[in-house]
């Protein structure tokens, strides 16, 4: 049986640094409150018997969010042998509010000051023997970042949790409530072994209505404790969870005075410094804009256009197709192996790897701007227009992080509090553009519009107008309505990354995008050329023309249901289809399908057959389709984790298929009629359109009903 | 009454009491802002909302409408 460490504390306070440095593992670290969103495993390095788990940040022990019930849930059921509490040395008031409430749990504690470099940077010094006087635990000052004082604290932690000596809190609360929490323990909670009644207790008194159910009282036990808050509460003069939490910070406000000596006086820091340009009121905008730009100009354009030269170009479209051909030749390997290998294999995932290059590029500035603290800024000056469409201001971060990858996109969104804000965030988070859909995106513009500059804005456009819309629609409508969410959020100071970490960063995300090319395109595209060159033949199954294969046959099936959106031809559907599995796929298909089918071999020749067989408006619509729709199943996993239940999970997909047909439709059909051509498709396009500006623009009944 | 919401930038109060119910004004005052508490109100965000709070040693971003349920001096 392993010694079970728990590491729990305020968000951005360095658990997760901490859990690295502990475990050897590389777990993800960001500047921003709300990085980890579930809990992690890991074995002590130094110590195989030690498990230790990474716990989401929490501000306090009644939660409010989805990763914050996971925390509390974890302490008070799993009963971990030794709960490790990082606090954040440069803010101590703050944090040591939730170490009061881990000393009640009645669970052996040992209490870690973080970030003790910049602590001593900033001239304060911390007392932590004092310290440790006063909270009645072990407290060790550490450096997560830079490895300092770990090997104590874990001696610290796992003297505690061996002693299996629970922490005795030494705080008290005022007469009034001590009274009533004894009547409570008294009324409810002997049953339950001495050191957990007290945090019970106080649970009760707050009215916690998780812990309440919990507990299963009989109704004379809850009305007996009902009059004991209602006494407690009448002699303190305020409500039963107002007076914990005051009294909390007045016993800190106590102990802080003997523990710290700050250096009064320092003036602005560096930090302050930084954010007064970065927040401030004339410039913040525009430089976010810019910042954002450069971020894209630099990876898509720059990279991005000399790697699809040289990489897409010269290396994966000809130079090692040859090789491969030249090389299964002198071997004197079968036909149709060596039209699996070169159709199959290379041009499919070629077609995808390609595009590795300018990945990376952006995976490292989203990496930097992510760990410079600027992520919550970002929230900070968004805040009020993305609460405009029913979004906060924390939105953005999952749909920033979308832009690399929608799965950590979705599981991002778990940090807002408000049900109907969180379930509109996940809904609307993979409209925007991933790193997968970036291939699809250069694709097109490369082929079907000579690589004009305004089609990869144009889809991130889309992606934004897509999010805003579906904000005001589903905003006005029942489930969604209802108060703006708190936003409560802590603006943490700026500090440079490391380059370890940022490219770290850059590495496991590039990685993992290789890893799906290797486990999902190429198994893909072997499936693909197979079914794309087989097929039934005057009933004989065999080889066959593209046109006559069972990949046409099954394409064709549901092709009429995109002839409206003008690209009912199996091919492109076809793409589509695979499109569920891996965004990347659509280009790996599309390479093999009008390569194999019109020019014999992939590359440059694919893309000029497949400028043939469509024109700009229906490349536009397919490319509009393909962005918006569900999608791919990874993150449809995501999304229906985040969702409290399969309905919800439905109604997002419904929503985004439906939202990506109507604007595929109303684009094709509308951008036709110029042309003098109008049939029932063009009416229903106007009908859409029609229904979506009713949707966008009418005034919810609510807000009628107020007036 | 003078609440948060009010407070200029750069200006330094004192918290009177929170007003209001529920999780908004249980999360606000575990964050710190409790009776009797010093705040520096640093910064409004471009577009006017929301705004940046010193509290404990911390930067708070709060809303307009939630800094309303704040009485200060």
């Amino acid at each position: 049986m392993p010694i079970r460490v728990a590491l729990a504390g305020n968000p951005n306070s360095g658990k997760t640094t901490l859990f690295n440095a502990l475990t050897g593992s590389t777990q993800y670290v960001g500047n921003w409150p709300g990085v980890t969103v579930e809990k992690k495993e890991g074995r002590y390095r130094e110590n195989k018997d030690v498990a230790v788990t990474d716990l989401p940040g929490v501000y306090s022990l009644s939660p409010y969010s989805p990763e914050e019930i996971i925390t509390r849930n974890f302490l008070i059921e799993e009963r971990p042998d030794v709960v490790i509490n990082i606090i954040d040395g440069t803010n101590l008031q703050r944090n040591l509010f939730l170490t009061t409430q881990l000393t009640e749990l009645g669970i052996p504690v040992a209490v870690a000051v973080n970030m003790m470099d910049m602590v001593q940077k900033s001239g304060a010094a911390i007392n932590s023997a004092r310290l440790a006087g006063e909270l009645g635990c072990p407290v060790a000052e550490i450096s997560a970042l830079k490895g300092s004082g770990i090997a104590e604290l874990m001696d610290a932690a796992l003297a505690a949790a061996s002693s299996g000596k629970a922490c005795v809190p030494r705080h008290n609360f005022s007469g009034a409530v001590e009274h009533a929490l004894a009547h409570i323990e008294e009324a409810a909670l002997h049953h339950l072994p001495q050191e957990r009644q007290r945090f019970y207790a106080i649970k009760l008194f707050e009215r916690d209505s998780d812990i309440t159910a919990k507990l299963g009282l009989t109704p004379e036990q809850t009305a007996h404790i009902e009059g004991d808050i209602a006494r407690g509460e009448r002699e303190a003069g305020d409500d039963s969870e107002s007076v914990i939490t005051a009294e909390r910070y007045k016993y800190i406000d106590s102990i802080i005075k003997d523990c710290v000596t700050a250096k009064h006086g320092a003036g602005l820091t560096a930090s302050d410094r930084i954010d007064a340009v970065l927040t401030n009121r004339v410039m913040a905008l525009p430089l976010f804009a810019l910042i954002m730009f450069a971020v894209y100009f630099l990876s898509v354009t720059l990279v991005g256009g000399f790697s699809a030269d040289w990489i897409s170009g010269a290396l994966l479209g000809r130079a090692l197709p040859g090789a491969a051909k030249q090389a299964l030749a002198a071997v004197g390997c079968a036909d149709w192996l060596e039209g699996l290998i070169v159709d199959g294999v290379i041009a499919g995932a070629g077609a995808v790897l390609g595009f590795l290059p300018q990945l990376l590029a952006l995976f490292a500035f989203l990496g930097f701007l992510e760990q410079c603290g600027y992520m919550a800024r970002i929230a900070f000056i968004l805040d009020r227009v993305f609460r405009k469409f029913g979004l906060s201001g924390k939105s953005f971060i999952p749909i920033l992080i979308g832009t690399g990858c929608g799965v950590p996109g979705i599981m991002a969104a778990r940090a807002i509090e408000n049900d109907a804000c969180r379930k509109l965030t996940v809904i609307t988070t993979t409209f925007i553009p991933c790193s997968a859909k970036l291939p699809v995106i250069a694709l097109l513009s490369g082929a079907l519009f000579r690589g004009a500059w305004w089609v990869a804005p144009s889809a991130y456009f889309a992606g934004i107008a897509a999010i805003i819309c579906s904000g005001v629609i589903l905003k006005k409508t029942k489930p969604f309505s209802g108060s703006d969410s708190p936003f409560i959020m802590e603006l943490p100071a700026y500090h440079w990354p490391g380059a370890g970490a940022v490219l770290r960063h850059m590495w496991q995300r590039g990685w993992s995008f290789v890893k799906r090319a290797g486990a999902v395109i190429v198994p893909a595209s072997v499936v693909i050329w197979f079914a794309s060159g087989h097929g039934f033949t005057e009933g004989a199954f065999g080889r066959a023309e593209a046109q006559d294969s069972i990949l046409a046959a099954a394409g064709g099936a549901v092709a009429w249901l995109f002839a409206p959106l003008g690209w009912g031809d199996w091919r492109p559907v076809t793409a589509t289809l695979t499109g569920l599995a891996a965004k990347e796929s659509i280009v790996a298909t599309l390479g093999i399908l009008y390569g194999t089918a019109e020019a014999g071999g992939g590359g440059q020749a694919a893309w000029s057959a497949l400028s043939q067989n469509f024109s700009a408006l229906s490349g536009y619509s397919f490319l509009l389709f393909n962005l918006l729709c569900a999608p791919c199943v990874a993150a449809m996993g995501a999304m229906r984790r985040e969702m409290p239940n399969a309905k919800w999970f439905w109604f997002a997909l419904l929503w985004q298929c439906g939202f990506a047909y109507g604007a595929a439709l109303c684009v094709y059909r509308i951008g036709l009629l110029p042309q003098g051509s109008f049939g029932l498709a063009a009416a229903a396009a106007l009908l859409t359109l029609g229904l979506f500006m009713y949707m966008l623009l009418r005034r919810p009944k609510a807000a009628r009903r107020a007036r | 009454m003078r609440t948060l919401k009010m407070v200029k930038p750069g200006e330094t109060v004192r918290v009177v009491r929170v007003a209001g119910s529920g999780p908004l004004r249980r999360r606000i005052m575990e964050m710190g802002i409790t009776k009797g508490v010093q705040l520096i109100v640093r910064k409004v965000a471009p577009l006017g909302d929301p705004m940046e709070v010193h509290v404990r040693g911390s930067e708070l971003s709060l809303r307009k409408s939630d800094a309303d349920i704040i009485e200060v001096e």
